[in-house]
């Protein structure tokens, strides 16, 4: 995918400035945020199943080379045949061999977001192959020329049902429908088509388990289901952090996955796949695949921002971040938007990439306090802070001013002088109303807000004297 | 009971008027309040920045002025959280330091945590009549557990009537300087904020620490809010706001 995280401030900017936008991510917030505190309630005991969950993705990272190979073991066992790629080149290169192999010409694939990572569709497309994405929002997004998605739940989130309706009226060119289940019907009937003709199908996962060799896939709409079964080959795509050791784990984080991501108790569907279709057996592909993509996880693995790679994908550090909130997915330019995407993709596409996004946070920590596998995330984007600074990535005004402070803080006798010296400047710069309305250097406060002016006298030198009067009373 | 008055740069240099409303309240409290008189700064706006080795200087310069009272006690959910949660991570590869860093951060206490449940207040100076909406702090609120305690003691003064606003838990969009470098996103988030305060429909906005104050704060009176008044909750039970 188009890397566009370098944009992120003037992407901000116009999308805070687009009500049409606006008014769609409103709406999450009443969707997703009360839905899942909703939806909690159903637990007996959310701490201990959220530090459960934590505890099984960590396992799951400390020996990750270990279950890989357990999980490579088993599902060869099961007639699979399991590929790795270290970059998203190799990614797109497996699965055009793949079609190559099999003669595919026409493949669907139901949602992954490791594949966008690689631009795989436009891989297969450039290769003379035709590839139909299922999942609706994906769906959206494919025939409205590959618009990049703006959340990992609900790609296509940033959309309107009014604008989808233009949009299905113009590609599909039928009648314009207004209400979402005619809508849905009609993206029905187009998809149906497609899978009863694919050669191929693609799937993401959700998770790899390691015991019996099998992936995960978590979905609504039930085009996945399709898309791994009815195809003769199924290709499924993730990343290799995606691995849990057990079923038994997996029946634990999946207690926290759709509550966390939409609120729901369960899923419409989940589908577990295991092997090809044996003997006898109706459903399934009789060729399996499984692409293990690496792309910048062990590297993370072996760093500091290992506990980033626990992330099940859920999506509700997006949804209740305030940022992500009022700028939307699109301003975070790559894959991955929001706060856990602020980590991934400096992570992944390099920190030199996405200068701004680990630094567009006001650690608030909502994030942290929801993420179901309790990613500290605030911290996490602090560590990649301290890099860019390491690393001289910051302008070099920020940082003098930020050495220039723990300089004079450090130095008591003139930080006093210059607080006194200063204070009483800012106060003569409120004036009668006591507020200021422009502070040099400081537009970025000034352009929307007043500065209250400050008292004038700073609290040490006031204590101080009063310590005296006190001592000559 | 030694306590050690940390008043914090921004009250310092802000509105000296909250630290002593607070040193106030922790005497009515029967506390002897120490104000070492070197305290600067907790390292925060380094930490959050990048800028570790500015941190470590200024946290290891407080730690050494603070150490020697029985509890540390600051005006504020912010900075009480950088000593208390963060400082381990600062002094993570240094024993010594760490041993000192965690047992100050064991006797470190947001103001009104500390008025509740160290000396259990049981009667506030202040007097207000009239409505107060309440803004929760980030670090305050998921660092420090600081949810309940302002209320129960806003509950304390008869004239006052609590009205909680809409999303009262969402961050301001302080940020520290954040509010400076995303402006435009900041004063979007205080927009909000300011929003929800207009909702309740409350006479004064009350909070606990001085970002979000300045924040909210500044965005209402550009609004042309030049009545709500915004005061921080120790003002408020000292009786001493402006």
């Amino acid at each position: 995918m188009q890397i566009a995280s370098m944009h992120f401030k003037e992407r901000a900017h116009d999308n805070m400035g687009n009500a049409q936008l606006q008014g769609n991510l409103h709406k999450i917030k009443g969707k997703f945020v009360a839905k899942r505190r909703e939806s909690l309630v159903e637990l007996d005991d959310f701490e201990a199943t959220r530090e459960a969950a934590r505890a099984i993705r960590q396992r799951a990272l400390d020996r990750l080379d270990v279950w890989l190979e357990i999980f490579e073991r088993n599902a060869i066992a099961r007639g699979a045949t399991v590929l790795w790629a270290e970059t998203p080149d190799e990614v797109n290169q497996h699965v055009l061999d793949i079609a190559k192999r099999h003669g595919v010409h026409k493949t669907i694939k139901s949602k992954s977001m490791v594949s966008e990572e690689s631009a795989l569709d436009r891989a297969i497309e450039a290769s003379g192959g035709q590839v139909v994405e299922t999942d609706l929002g994906e769906y959206i997004l494919q025939i409205n020329d590959y618009e990049p998605p703006s959340h990992i739940i609900g790609p296509a989130l940033h959309k309107s049902k009014e604008e989808v309706s233009d949009l299905f009226a113009k590609v599909h060119g039928t009648a314009r429908k207004t209400g979402i289940a005619e809508l849905c019907l009609e993206a029905r009937g187009v998809l149906r088509t497609h899978y009863l003709t694919a050669g191929m199908g693609i799937s993401g996962g959700n998770f790899f388990v390691a015991e019996t060799g099998s992936v995960v896939v978590v979905t609504n709409e039930g085009n996945a289901t399709l898309t791994t079964t009815l195809p003769k080959v199924h290709v499924a795509i993730s990343g290799i952090e995606k691995i849990v050791p057990t079923l038994e784990d997996v029946a634990t984080l999946m207690r926290l996955l759709p509550r966390s991501a939409t609120g729901q108790s369960i899923s419409n569907y989940v589908d577990i796949l295991t092997g090809v279709k044996g003997e006898g057996e109706f459903n399934g592909a009789e060729h399996m695949y499984f692409v293990l993509v690496d792309a910048g996880r062990s590297a993370v693995l072996a760093g500091e921002l290992k506990e980033a790679l626990r992330c099940i994908r859920c999506g509700a550090c997006m949804n209740h971040c305030p940022v992500y909130q009022n700028v939307g997915g699109h301003s975070y330019g790559w894959v991955y938007p929001g706060p856990i995407g602020s980590i991934l993709t400096p992570a992944y596409i390099g920190i030199e990439n996405a200068l701004d996004l680990p630094q567009a946070s006001t650690l608030c920590n909502q994030c942290g306090v929801v993420c179901p596998v309790k990613i500290p995330l605030p911290d996490l984007l602090r560590k990649l802070r301290e890099q860019q600074f390491e690393r001289h990535l910051r302008p070099w005004y920020e940082r003098a001013g930020l050495r220039a402070w723990s300089w004079l803080a450090s130095r008591p006798a003139l930080y006093a002088l210059a607080t006194r010296i200063g204070v009483r400047l800012l106060s003569w710069m409120g004036g009668r109303e006591r507020l200021i309305h422009r502070l040099p250097l400081g537009g970025g406060w000034t352009d929307a807000r007043d500065m209250p002016a400050p008292a004038g006298s700073t609290f040490r030198e006031l204590a101080g004297e009063r310590q005296k009067n006190r001592g000559e009373r | 009971m030694r306590v050690g008055f940390f008043v914090t740069c921004l009250v310092d240099l802000m509105r000296p008027s909250i630290g002593f409303a607070a040193i106030k309240l922790l005497e009515a409290g029967g506390a002897q309040v120490i104000i070492p008189a070197t305290q600067t700064c907790c390292g925060q706006p380094g930490y959050n920045s990048g800028d570790r080795r500015g941190a470590i200087a200024l946290a290891t310069k407080l730690i050494g002025e603070f150490e020697g009272c029985d509890y540390l006690v600051a005006p504020s959910g912010s900075c009480t959280g950088m000593i208390k949660t963060h400082y381990a991570d600062l002094f993570r590869g240094d024993p010594a330091m760490l041993r000192r860093a965690d047992a100050l951060g064991a006797r470190t206490w947001e103001l009104t945590d500390f008025l509740v449940n160290v000396v259990k207040l049981e009667s506030v100076p202040g007097k207000f009549v009239g409505t107060v909406t309440y803004h929760d702090s980030c670090a305050g609120l998921r660092e420090m557990g600081v949810k309940q305690q302002p209320r129960t003691l806003l509950a304390k003064m008869p004239g006052l009537t609590l009205k909680e606003m809409t999303e009262c838990e969402t961050c301001c969009g302080f940020g520290g300087t954040f509010s400076i470098k995303y402006g435009d996103i900041s004063s979007r988030l205080a927009d909000n904020k300011c929003e929800f305060v207009a909702q309740s429909k409350a006479d004064a906005l009350a909070l606990g620490d001085l970002g979000c104050m300045l924040n909210i704060e500044g965005r209402l009176r550009r609004r042309g809010d030049m009545t709500t008044r915004v005061l921080h909750v120790a003002e408020l039970l000292a009786g001493d706001a402006p």
